[in-house]
């Protein structure tokens, strides 16, 4: 089929490198602009959902990508409140696509941002990414499909956007005293306390944002432009498959190159390489197969992370449930210790590569195994 | 027809894509739901060498290919 290009899908995805670079230059973690996984476990931390200490802050990016989206969509009248749609299989997905990513270490979107770092074991977790639509593809075409959704109360609706808003308010009122907090650890005061009811990283990824409404408006534009453009990292892939169609594809090429190009004139840029690499680990058995859940996992919700988010402030109750159920899958990565990390580095003068934990491991082999199960008995469901 | 409504892509594109090789009809209608739907299924069509035009029913998008 010839494609027909929309220029909007390049626009948003040079706007989303461009943002990504300078998101970091600002203050987030290294090739970490954007990750919509690494975010929602951030909002995690922040709520106590677990307690990993290093990642706890209430990602504003998200929440601005939340509502971008409703708002573009209330704009140009596309908002509607649907559900219905096999919501307790999304939740499952949702929350193995999350476990799957906090394997790899980010979300497809951070996988072009870390490919576009220079991170090479980005490109093993892309060769697993494409395995996985692949796999989810070749389901798609004996006939799966999750149930129809159907209008719904607008309340329902607009649940996650107006928890968005609430939580976003009550941190920053908290917000002085927990960057004093933070200060006052930094400084080394013996008797520094976190009087505020969110837990808050003083060193890790979680202590590395932009700030608050810097990052809340770079979030805002993000979500205006994904929703009109419709760019998802899975939808780009997987149309080429089905459909020869490379349109979403180009929004997934606009910002590997964004990236690409904005390190380099930052002076981030130090080559391709697997080692050393910021928030990343070059086990690569575990970078291929955590990537493999999320692209299987997201080529049966219809959209990768970003896309959810973005429809979730169209009104779609289901993919509100979906980001739920990431929240949650983040939530037990770290409290069962799933989650992938960094490499050690150097040691005694050799490099070692971080190792996954037994627990990984086997959620790893449990979520493959559920997905096949889901694929295999969600065939034929436009026929009921 | 094809009545896609209540679902997202690629499912509706899918659908039709499903119809056509299987019926190849001088006309067809589809219902979506959705604007992405609409476009998409359109541009498939249109590909396909459909002519398509558009008509919204209530909240929901008429779509009628025919060649």
């Amino acid at each position: 089929m010839k494609t027909k290009i929309n220029p909007l899908i390049i626009v948003t995805g040079l706007v989303i490198g461009v943002a990504a670079v300078l998101l970091t230059k600002f203050g987030n973690p290294k090739n970490m602009g954007f990750c919509i996984a690494c975010f929602i476990r951030d909002i995690a931390g922040t709520t106590k959902l677990h307690s990993a200490p290093v990642v706890q802050y209430l990602r504003p990016e998200i929440v601005g990508i939340v509502l971008g989206s409703a708002i573009m969509a209330f704009v140009s009248g596309e908002w509607r409140a649907k559900a219905g749609s096999s919501p307790a299989i999304r939740f499952i997905l949702g929350f193995m696509v999350m476990v799957g990513a906090l394997i790899f270490l980010g979300c497809p979107l951070r996988m072009v941002i870390r490919m576009g770092g220079g991170d090479l074991n980005a490109f093993v977790g892309l060769a697993g990414f494409v395995v996985g639509i692949l796999i989810g593809v070749v389901f798609l075409k004996k006939g799966f499909g999750l149930k129809r959704n159907y209008d719904t109360a607008n309340l329902d609706g607009l649940v996650l956007p107006v928890v968005l808003i609430i939580l976003f308010v009550l941190f920053f009122m908290a917000w002085p005293a927990l960057s004093q907090y933070v200060s006052d650890v930094k400084a080394g005061v013996e008797d520094a306390k976190n009087t505020t009811a969110f837990a808050i990283s003083t060193s890790g990824p979680g202590s590395m944002h932009a700030p608050l409404f810097m990052a809340l408006a770079v979030g805002l534009i993000v979500g205006v432009l994904a929703q009109k453009a419709r760019i998802c990292m899975v939808g780009g892939l997987r149309d080429v498959i089905l459909f020869k169609n490379f349109n979403l594809l180009l929004g997934f090429v606009a910002i590997f190159v964004a990236v690409l190009v904005g390190n380099v004139v930052l002076g981030n840029f130090t080559g391709f390489s697997t080692q050393s690499q910021p928030i990343a680990h070059s086990s690569q058995v575990w970078n291929f197969l955590g990537m493999v859940i999320v692209g299987w996992g997201s080529c049966l919700l219809g959209g990768c992370p970003l896309r959810q988010l973005i429809l979730a402030g169209e009104g779609n109750a289901d993919s509100a449930i979906t980001v739920i159920g990431m929240l949650v899958g983040a939530a037990f990565a770290h409290n069962f210790a799933l989650a992938g990390g960094a490499d050690p580095g150097m040691v005694d003068g050799a490099y070692k590569v971080f190792s996954l934990s037994a627990n990984g491991k086997l959620a790893a082999i449990c979520c493959l195994i559920a997905l096949l199960i889901i694929s295999c008995t969600n065939l034929k469901a436009e026929e009921n | 027809m094809v009545d896609a409504r209540g679902f997202s892509c690629p499912k509706p594109v899918m659908m039709v894509d499903e119809e056509i090789k299987k019926n190849n009809p001088s006309e067809l209608v589809v219902l979506v739901d959705n604007r992405t739907a609409e476009n998409n299924v359109s541009n498939h069509a249109e590909s396909l060498g459909y002519k398509v035009t558009h008509e919204k029913e209530g909240r929901d998008f008429k779509l009628t290919l025919s060649k």
